[in-house]
C-alpha cells in the first residue's frame, strides 16, 4: 500500500505552488515568454489531454444513440435500415404502422410496470430491515441479495426456464409467457432496489426520527411524517432504475417468454428481417424521456439538498446515483 | 430541525400523540423478519431453487433420441465433459472476448472518471447524467446501430483503412466489431464504480504528494490509483461477469465464427431442446465465473486494498 507520507522527503526550499487541485504538470511549469503558433498548440493540446480523452469517451458512448435517433428520420431503401436513403417524418407520424410494435410496447411496459411496483415495495422493506434492525441470519441476506447481480444473465434465465420446466403435474406443463416473464422481471429487480434504497436510508440522519420522537410523534406518525418522506427519493430512484432494466430486458425473457412478445424481442426477431424505422422512433423517445426525467430529478435534488442539510450526494438523483452504490456493494465484499 | 419543503406534512408536534414516548424504531424481534419474508421468498424461490434444478437438469440423461420424450435424472455427469469438448471453443471465446472488453472499457472509463471527479467543477451531475443517458435507448437497438457505424462503406472502415490499420479491410462480422460492442455496452458500469471511489479521494493527498516532490505520475501511481483501486475491482466485476454471458453483440455485429457461449446455451435450450447439455454449459459458466472472481477479488484484497 502506498502511503504519500512514506515518500523521502527531499529537503530544500519550498516553492509556492499555484493551483491546488491541479495534476497536470503543464499547468505547473511557467509558460515560456515567447513561443510560436505551433508549439502554442501543442502546450494546449497537452493541458487539455484529459479532457479531450474524455470528450472523445463521451462521442464513443453517444454515436450509436444519435444513429438511433438520426435513423428514426430514415426512409430505408430496403428492408434494412442501416443506410442513409432519405429524410421522412413518416416513421415518427405513423408510429403503429406495424400494429405488432406497438402491442409488443405495451407488453413491455405493463410488465415492466408491475415488476416495477412489486419489486420496489419487496426491495424496500427487505433494505428497511437490513438498515433498521438488528437480526441473526444477515451476512446470508445480504449473500442472497448480492447473488442475482453477480450472476450473468444467461445464467438467470436458463435456470428459471429449466424450473419452469420442471413444474408439470401429469398433463399439465407450467406455460410460458407473461406471467414466466413477470417473475423473471420482479426476481432480478429486486437486488437492485435493496442496494438503492440501502444507501439512501443508511444516509439518514437519525437524530431527524429522533427528533420527531422527541416531539411526542410515535412510531407511524414518525414513519409517515419523517421517514418516507426523507427515503422517498431514494425509493422513487430505484423505481426508475427497476422499470428501465425490466422494460430493456431481453436475454432473461427470451429464454421465459413462450410466444409473449415484449419490445426487445421484437427488435430481436425484427433484426433478422430489417429493424422499421418505427423501432428507431420508440427508442428515441424512450431515451429522450428518461433523459427528461433525470434531469428534472437532479434539478429538484440540488434544490432539495441545499433545504435537507445533509444529502446524501449523487444517490438522491434517481437512476444516475444507482450503479456507484451497487458497485460499492460489490467492492465491499472482499472486505 | 428542517423538513424538507416537499413534505406534506411540516407539522409533526401536531400529531396526536401517545401518553409515553414511543420506546425507539427497533422494538419487536418478530418485525424485521415480517419485512425480509416476502422478497427473501421471492429469491428463493425464483433465483435459487431454479439454480438447483438447472443443475439436476445439467445430470439428466434422454429418454429416447427424440427430444420431445423428454430426460430423466439419472447423474449423468458425462454431459460435462461432453458440453466442454462440443463447445470449448466457443466457452474460451466467452472469456477472452469478455476480458479484452474488460480491459478496454477500464483505459476508456478512467481517464473519462477522473475527468469528471477531479476536473469537471460545476459540470459534475451533468456529465455522470451523460454518462448514464445511452443507457435509456434500448440495448437492442444501440448495438444495432453499431451495425451502421462500422459497415463496411462506413466513415470509420474508410479511416481505419485509410491509416492501414485494417488487416481484413473491415470490422463488421470480426472479432474486433464484436470486442467493439461489448466495450460500449458495458461501459457505463465500468466508469459509474470508477467515479465513486475517485470521488471519495481526497483532492488534498494529491497535492500533499506534489509538496513532496513527487511528479504527478508518481502521484498517480502511489496515491490515486491505490486508493480507486476498490473502483478498479467493482468496475471490471460489474463489466466482466455481464460480458461473459453476452451473446447479443456477438449475434449482431459478429460473423459465425464469434459465437460466444451464451448463443450456444441460448439455442441449445430454445431451438434443439438439449436441455441436459445447455444446462451443463449454464451451469459451468457460472461455476467459472465464481470461481475467477473469487480468485481475482482476493488477489486484488491482499494486494492493493489492505
Amino acid at each position: 500500500m502506498a502511503d504519500p507520507t512514506s515518500t523521502p522527503v527531499v529537503p530544500g526550499p519550498r516553492e509556492p505552488r499555484l493551483a491546488s487541485t491541479t495534476l497536470d504538470p503543464a499547468l505547473l511549469a511557467a509558460p515560456p515568454a515567447r513561443e510560436s503558433g505551433v508549439q502554442r498548440s501543442v502546450r494546449w493540446v497537452r493541458e487539455h489531454t484529459l479532457a479531450l480523452y474524455s470528450a472523445l469517451a463521451l462521442v464513443y458512448m453517444f454515436l450509436p444513440v444519435a444513429v438511433v435517433v438520426l435513423f428514426s428520420f430514415n426512409d430505408p431503401a430496403g428492408r434494412q435500415n442501416t443506410r442513409w436513403n432519405e429524410f421522412s417524418l413518416d416513421a415518427w407520424t405513423n408510429i403503429c404502422k406495424d400494429p405488432t410494435i406497438c402491442r409488443s410496447v405495451g407488453v413491455s411496459v405493463s410488465i415492466a410496470l408491475v415488476a416495477t411496483i412489486v419489486g420496489t415495495i419487496l426491495g424496500t422493506m427487505i433494505s428497511f430491515a437490513l438498515v433498521r434492525h438488528r437480526f441473526r441470519g444477515r451476512a446470508s441476506t445480504n449473500l442472497l441479495i448480492f447473488l442475482p447481480m453477480a450472476t450473468p444473465e444467461v445464467v438467470l434465465g436458463s435456470s428459471l426456464l429449466a424450473l419452469f420446466l420442471n413444474m408439470y403435474w401429469g398433463n399439465w406443463q407450467m406455460p410460458l409467457g407473461f406471467w414466466t416473464i413477470l417473475i423473471a422481471h420482479i426476481m432480478f429487480v429486486i437486488s437492485f432496489v435493496v442496494v438503492t434504497v440501502k444507501a439512501r436510508l443508511a444516509g439518514l440522519d437519525p437524530r431527524l426520527e429522533q427528533a420527531a420522537m422527541d416531539l411526542y410523534a410515535d412510531e407511524k406518525a414518525t414513519f409517515r411524517y419523517v421517514t418516507l418522506p426523507l427515503v422517498a427519493p431514494g425509493i422513487m430512484g430505484a423505481a426508475l432504475l427497476a422499470f428501465s432494466l425490466s422494460f430493456d430486458d431481453f436475454i432473461i425473457t427470451n429464454f421465459n417468454s413462450g410466444s409473449t412478445v415484449t419490445f426487445p424481442m421484437y427488435i430481436w426477431g425484427a433484426a433478422q428481417r430489417g429493424i422499421p424505422p418505427q423501432v428507431n422512433v420508440i427508442a428515441s423517445i424512450m431515451f429522450f424521456g428518461a433523459l427528461a426525467i433525470v434531469l428534472l430529478a437532479q434539478v429538484l435534488g440540488a434544490r432539495r439538498r441545499r433545504v435537507v442539510a445533509r444529502g446524501t450526494g449523487s444517490v438522491a438523483s434517481g437512476a444516475a446515483g444507482t450503479a456507484p452504490v451497487a458497485a460499492e456493494e460489490l467492492a465491499r465484499r472482499p472486505s | 430541525m428542517q423538513i424538507p419543503a416537499s413534505s406534506p406534512a411540516i407539522d409533526v408536534a401536531g400529531v396526536p400523540t401517545p401518553a409515553a414516548p414511543a420506546p425507539g424504531l427497533t422494538r419487536g424481534r418478530a418485525v424485521p423478519y415480517w419485512l425480509l419474508l416476502p422478497g427473501m421468498l421471492w429469491l428463493t424461490v425464483f433465483f435459487v431453487v431454479p439454480l438447483v434444478s438447472l443443475f439436476a437438469t445439467s445430470l439428466q440423461s434422454p429418454v429416447s433420441d427424440n427430444p420431445d420424450d423428454g430426460y430423466y435424472f439419472n447423474w449423468d455427469f458425462s454431459n460435462y465433459s461432453e458440453a466442454l469438448s462440443r463447445y470449448g471453443e466457443q466457452y474460451v471465446r466467452s472469456f477472452v472476448f469478455a476480458g479484452l472488453a474488460t480491459l478496454l472499457a477500464l483505459a476508456i472509463a478512467y481517464p473519462l472518471a477522473y475527468f469528471i471527479a477531479f476536473k469537471a467543477g460545476r459540470w459534475k451531475a451533468l456529465l455522470l447524467v451523460l454518462v448514464v443517458a445511452p443507457f435509456f435507448a434500448s440495448f437492442l437497438i444501440r448495438t444495432y446501430a453499431w451495425r451502421t457505424i462500422l459497415a463496411d462503406e462506413g466513415f470509420v472502415v474508410d479511416l481505419l483503412n485509410a491509416l492501414n490499420l485494417l488487416p481484413q479491410d473491415r470490422v463488421l462480422n470480426t472479432p474486433l466489431a464484436v470486442v467493439t460492442g461489448i466495450t460500449y455496452n458495458f461501459l457505463p458500469f465500468m466508469i459509474l464504480p470508477l467515479y465513486a471511489s475517485l470521488d471519495k479521494i481526497d483532492p488534498r493527498l494529491a497535492e500533499a504528494g506534489a509538496d513532496l516532490y513527487a511528479k504527478p505520475l508518481t502521484t498517480f501511481r502511489k496515491v490515486i490509483w491505490p486508493l480507486s483501486m476498490p473502483g478498479v475491482v467493482a468496475g471490471t466485476l460489474l463489466t466482466f461477469i455481464p460480458a461473459a454471458g453476452d451473446y447479443i453483440n456477438a449475434r449482431l455485429l459478429g460473423s459465425t465464427n464469434d459465437r460466444m457461449i451464451g448463443s450456444v446455451i441460448d439455442s441449445q435450450f430454445i431451438i434443439v431442446r438439449d436441455y441436459p447439455i445447455a444446462s451443463a454449459l449454464s451451469f459451468l459458466l457460472m461455476a467459472t465465473i465464481l470461481i475467477l472472481v473469487t480468485i481475482y477479488v482476493r488477489r486484488a484484497g491482499t494486494e492493493d486494498l489492505l
